[in-house]
């Protein structure tokens, strides 16, 4: 049985920016608590880092690839840290390297 | 109310694009003249342009310039959007990937272009699309669509939390109810590294790229299918993860507790990809078992000094 796709991709629309609009909303005060001051403080560190690896090594068509990409990209924004470069600087290295494979 | 919201998005980018008195200039000179923001010296933009031509100069003179001049006290919000946009672009690059592929398990998936690219447009996230496709191909119900959409995209509620504590004091509300359409992984990862506060306007700019990029890379996707070389599609897909390491890794640079955080990340996450039983888990649940499990043991272990914050 298949649905009306627009009503779907409503649904899906409206739960996705619900998901979103609430904290953002809602959490409008300062929040004087440390503990949850501290923890929203690693959030993004721990859930990109988490996001980033392993999954970059599949990210490509070679693990080997991958790794290239991973550490070119950690070496970049070890001494230069602007985004662009880092991105644009790994995609590189990881066609070069595809091409030598 | 969908009036209304239209309504405050044209007031916003008008907004963002002419000037905003209001705004804490202040604490923006005060920040490009110590380095600009995001250590990057490049930033472009009246203000940096006319701050650097007066670094040897004190703040508060600068400032006083500034007062008399109103091209330059226009620019606040106006530099926050066009910096936001250069730093879209390499997220625009990325997502055209990643959306490419989208587009593609849409078609497959019976869905027309024009569906695909608003389903893209709607929606702004990759993990719960491809989500939505397997559900909408399957003939889930509307219940069913809620629940996974929601459980998909879970992440985004710590996101937007942590977002909520970042933005400029007394900016007006409907500004978090428009920011809450640009919460994705990436456009989040650049928001909350910019140094001190967020201006809305950052995150729109970055949108502004970012999100045609998915959209059309949608579309292209669904319409013309494989055309790109495999090798230029795997390269780019490489794009958003070094994004990520361009947030985290200066980070770690500057606080060896973040570079703690980001080793025990990676390692923990490493682990729930290969541990049978743990790795079966969906990529979702991971990150948001993985952030609360870490950030929590974090926040208890070195809880953090307003300092610190503000350096973040």
């Amino acid at each position: 049985m298949k649905h009306n796709i627009y009503l779907s991709l409503l649904v899906m629309f409206a739960t996705i920016y619900a998901v979103r609009a609430l904290p953002l909303t809602l959490l409008r005060r300062e929040i004087k608590n440390k503990f949850i001051r501290s923890f929203l403080y690693y959030v993004p560190y721990v859930s990109l880092s988490v996001m980033t690896f392993p999954a970059i090594l599949r990210a490509t068509g070679d693990v080997r690839s991958g790794l290239a990409g991973l550490i070119s990209a950690v070496i970049l924004a070890w001494v230069d840290g602007n985004l662009f470069r880092v991105s644009i600087g790994a995609c590189l290295v990881v066609y070069l390297v595809e091409m030598i494979l | 109310m969908i009036k209304t919201f239209v309504l405050c998005q044209g007031a916003t980018f008008f907004d963002c694009l002419r000037s905003d008195n209001r705004s804490n200039m202040h604490v923006n000179l005060h920040k490009r003249g110590s380095g600009g923001i995001m250590n990057d010296s490049e930033n472009s933009g009246i203000i940096s342009k006319k701050a650097s031509e007066k670094t040897s100069e004190t703040i508060s003179e600068a400032t006083s310039k500034k007062e008399k001049q109103p091209i330059a006290v226009q620019s606040n919000n106006r530099s926050w959007f066009f910096k936001g946009m250069k730093d879209g672009f390499p997220i625009a690059m990325g997502y055209f990937a990643v959306a490419f592929t989208l587009g593609i398990a849409s078609k497959k998936a019976g869905l027309s272009s024009i569906q695909a690219s608003l389903m893209s447009a709607m929606m702004l996230a990759s993990a719960g699309q491809f989500a939505g496709i397997e559900m909408i191909a399957g003939g889930a119900g509307y219940l069913e669509m809620a629940m996974t959409t929601m459980i998909v995209n879970l992440r985004y509620l710590l996101m937007s939390s942590a977002l909520s504590q970042k933005i400029e004091r007394g900016k007006p509300f409907y500004h978090r109810l428009l920011m809450a359409y640009a919460v994705t992984d990436e456009l989040f990862g650049i928001s909350i590294s910019v140094e001190g506060r967020l201006n809305p306007c950052y995150l729109y700019g970055a949108a502004s790229i970012a999100a045609p990029g998915w959209v059309l890379g949608t579309f292209l996707g669904a319409v013309i299918g494989m055309i790109l070389p495999v090798r230029v599609m795997n390269a780019l897909n490489v794009a958003l993860y070094g994004m990520f390491l361009a947030v985290v890794i200066p980070a770690s640079k500057k606080s060896k507790i973040v570079a703690g955080v980001v080793i025990a990340s990676m390692v923990t996450s490493a682990l729930f990809s290969v541990v049978p039983g743990l790795r079966e888990i969906s990529s979702g649940f991971q990150m948001i078992i993985l952030t609360i499990l870490l950030a929590g043991i974090s926040a208890i272990l070195f809880p953090v000094k307003e300092e610190d914050e503000h350096e973040a």
